[in-house]
């Protein structure tokens, strides 16, 4: 009979309709024709202000000092790769915690989605999905602008390197996009950028060897998943690849990144159940 | 009081019974609690093809609650659900890609021109590019927006941004339509174009389903309606019969200094059927209100001021909950 009697607790779906994400591919690009402007000029300028400041510049003092970075030629060639990864997690947190909060608090974009054919996990999926392209596109960019600097080994590992990179952003997404489907303030958003991604920014291989840290806090790197797509990226781009660590690597950001997504659904029909 | 449907010979007595055949909305006991609020207390509801039906009830009474379950956005916290012969647990996408919704804060898209706003909501119904922007037009020129198209969502009127919803919710060709509350917070000129609007899809044979806390939009828009307080169906029927069955055809409405009401409300108790003592007026309830006022006179009473007029759905609802419905 097509009525619901409880207590028959029936769970709504978890894994997206393909179908329905595809049809938000509109909403998607108007977002994008609205805001690329903005984006474009960064992407490009952002990248080029990194290098030139961290990786020629202060770079110069730190070969000077005959420093040991893992095995890699110069500091530039050692930090290049850490701060593509990094940049990638800033674009994946710019992408999932405001603009969610927007959706839910200043648009109600959700709530207008959901009384559709749309369901929550169609949603999460293709708001992520959008994440993912907006990193493939800046990642994209941040190698193109590094190629000139002569840093990367062999042109097979960039091509690997830049789906790490968006792997890397999107191990960020679902979590960020979780947080930001749970609290009720952006002050929120002050606590996670200050504990969470500004530390992650700076501690986790990007610019120095962690080997550098305290045993602890050493540890406490290794743990971190910016680490392991910084480390990854680097062994990519600099052709020294070590398989078993790679794996861990690719495990690790893998499950962060379902777990995330998973975890988002769920804040997400949390949320706008009612 | 019965929560049961009075009209229409096939209600079923049972929580879950058999669906009525062709019911749009069916619902048996059904409940919608908020942790440990119960918002909405096991309601009956039966909603036929081409019927406007309303739900009239003041703040809290568990209209946006219900119109939610209905809308499959919110499941049920028990009792039995089909809209459109489907079960919202089960099908909601199915559901609502058939349904019109206009929820009762505006969820339009403020970054977006108000055509766009049309035309990727069609989207998410599938609707294709081209038709998508046909029916837009098409549904701007319906709610008198077509000049505005291009315009910002941020700069329309309340009235605007209601009629934009409104033509939102008919871009799938919904065969049911949910309004909660379409005219609340609009002038009187925004709430006649907006009725005149939702008239004109009533002709059309679109079932309309709306809420409200105002009567006369109830008894404009409504075949139907179930009146609604703190969660529960306190009476149903069409307007008339809600009247006729819980009021009197005339009000005699007597305004005495501040404080005076309750205590003359006594003096002319055996004048009326019923007397309403309110903090501003007295309500006598009589068949024929001029005459009743005449006899007041008789008493030596002066009221300040004085007004005899047909019942309305207000007086039903006073007669029913004890309040009033906008206060
Ligand atoms: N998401 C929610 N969480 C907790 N309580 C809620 C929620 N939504 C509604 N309520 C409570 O449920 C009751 C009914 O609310 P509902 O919004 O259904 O009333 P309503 O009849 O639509 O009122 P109004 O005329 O003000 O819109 C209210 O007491 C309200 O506080
Ligand atoms: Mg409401």
């Amino acid at each position: 009979m097509a009525t619901s009697t409880t207590p028959v607790p029936v769970r709504q779906r978890l894994l997206p309709d393909w179908g329905m994400v595809a049809r938000q591919r509109v909403y998607w690009t108007t977002v994008y024709q609205r805001t690329w402007k903005g984006s474009v000029i960064t992407s490009f300028v952002v990248p080029l202000l990194y290098v030139v400041a961290m990786g020629v510049l202060l770079g110069g003092f730190v070969d000077r000092g005959g420093a040991d970075l893992e095995g890699a030629p110069s500091y530039l060639a050692f930090v290049a790769p850490g701060l593509a990864a990094a940049h990638a997690m800033q674009i994946a947190a710019g992408e999932t915690t405001w603009p969610v909060m927007g959706c839910l608090k200043w648009h109600r974009t959700y709530y207008a989605m959901v009384a559709t054919p749309l369901a929550v996990p169609d949603v999460v999926t293709a708001h992520l999905a959008f994440a993912g392209c907006r990193i493939a596109l800046t990642t994209g960019v941040f190698l193109l602008v590094m190629a000139p600097f002569g840093v990367f080994a062999t042109v097979w590992g960039v091509l690997l390197a830049w789906p790490v990179l968006v792997l890397t952003g999107l191990a960020f997404c679902g979590l960020f996009f979780a947080y930001s489907a749970t609290i009720r303030s952006e002050s929120g958003f002050a606590l996670i950028y200050r504990l969470l991604v500004i530390p992650l920014f700076l501690f986790s291989g990007a610019f120095f060897p962690i080997s550098n840290l305290s045993p602890t806090l050493e540890a406490i790197a290794r743990l971190t998943p910016l680490w392991h797509g910084v480390d990854l990226t680097r062994m990519l781009l600099l052709d020294t690849v070590r398989p078993g660590l790679a794996l861990v690597h690719l495990t690790y950001l893998v499950v962060l990144a379902v777990g995330g997504w998973v975890l988002a659904v769920w804040r997400l029909d949390k949320r706008l159940e009612v | 009081m019965t929560s049961r449907p009075t009209s229409g010979v096939r209600s079923e007595p049972l929580p879950g019974g058999e669906e009525q055949a062709g019911s749009l909305i069916h619902a048996r006991g059904l409940r919608k609690s908020y942790g440990d609020f119960e918002a909405v207390h096991g309601i009956d509801l039966d909603v036929q093809p081409g019927e406007s039906f309303g739900f009239l009830g003041p703040n809290g009474a568990g209209k946006s609650s219900t119109m939610r379950m209905i809308a499959a956005v919110s499941p049920p916290s028990a009792g039995s659900l089909s809209i459109l012969g489907l079960d919202p647990r089960t099908h909601g996408p199915q559901i609502r890609a058939r349904l019109g919704v206009c929820p009762q804060e505006d969820t339009l898209d403020l970054e977006l021109n108000i055509r766009d706003n049309l035309v990727v909501y069609a989207s998410y119904f599938g609707i294709r590019k081209a038709e998508a922007g046909r029916r837009a037009d098409e549904l701007l020129d319906f709610v008198q927006l077509t000049d505005k198209a291009k315009a910002k969502v941020v700069d329309l009127s309340g009235g605007m941004k209601r009629r934009l919803t409104i033509a939102r919710s008919l871009i799938n060709d919904p065969d049911l339509l949910l309004l909660d509350e379409p005219t609340t917070g609009l002038d009187p000129q925004a709430r006649h174009l907006l009725w005149d609007r939702l008239f004109r899809l009533k002709q059309q044979g679109k079932t309309l389903v709306v809420t409200t806390h105002y009567m006369d939009e109830a008894e404009q828009l409504c075949d139907r309606l179930v009146v609604m307080d703190g969660g529960d169906i306190v009476a149903q029927g069409s307007p008339l019969a809600l009247i006729r069955e819980h009021s009197t055809r005339e009000v005699a409405e007597l305004r005495f200094a501040v404080g005076e009401h309750a205590a003359l409300a006594e003096r002319v108790a055996d004048l009326a059927d019923r007397v309403e003592v309110l903090p501003d007026r007295l309500l006598l309830y009589t068949h024929d209100g001029e005459q009743t006022l005449a006899r007041v006179h008789e008493r030596g009473l002066q009221p300040v001021a004085v007004l005899v007029r047909r019942s309305t759905l207000e007086d039903v609802f006073l007669r029913l909950t004890g309040r009033t419905l906008v206060d």
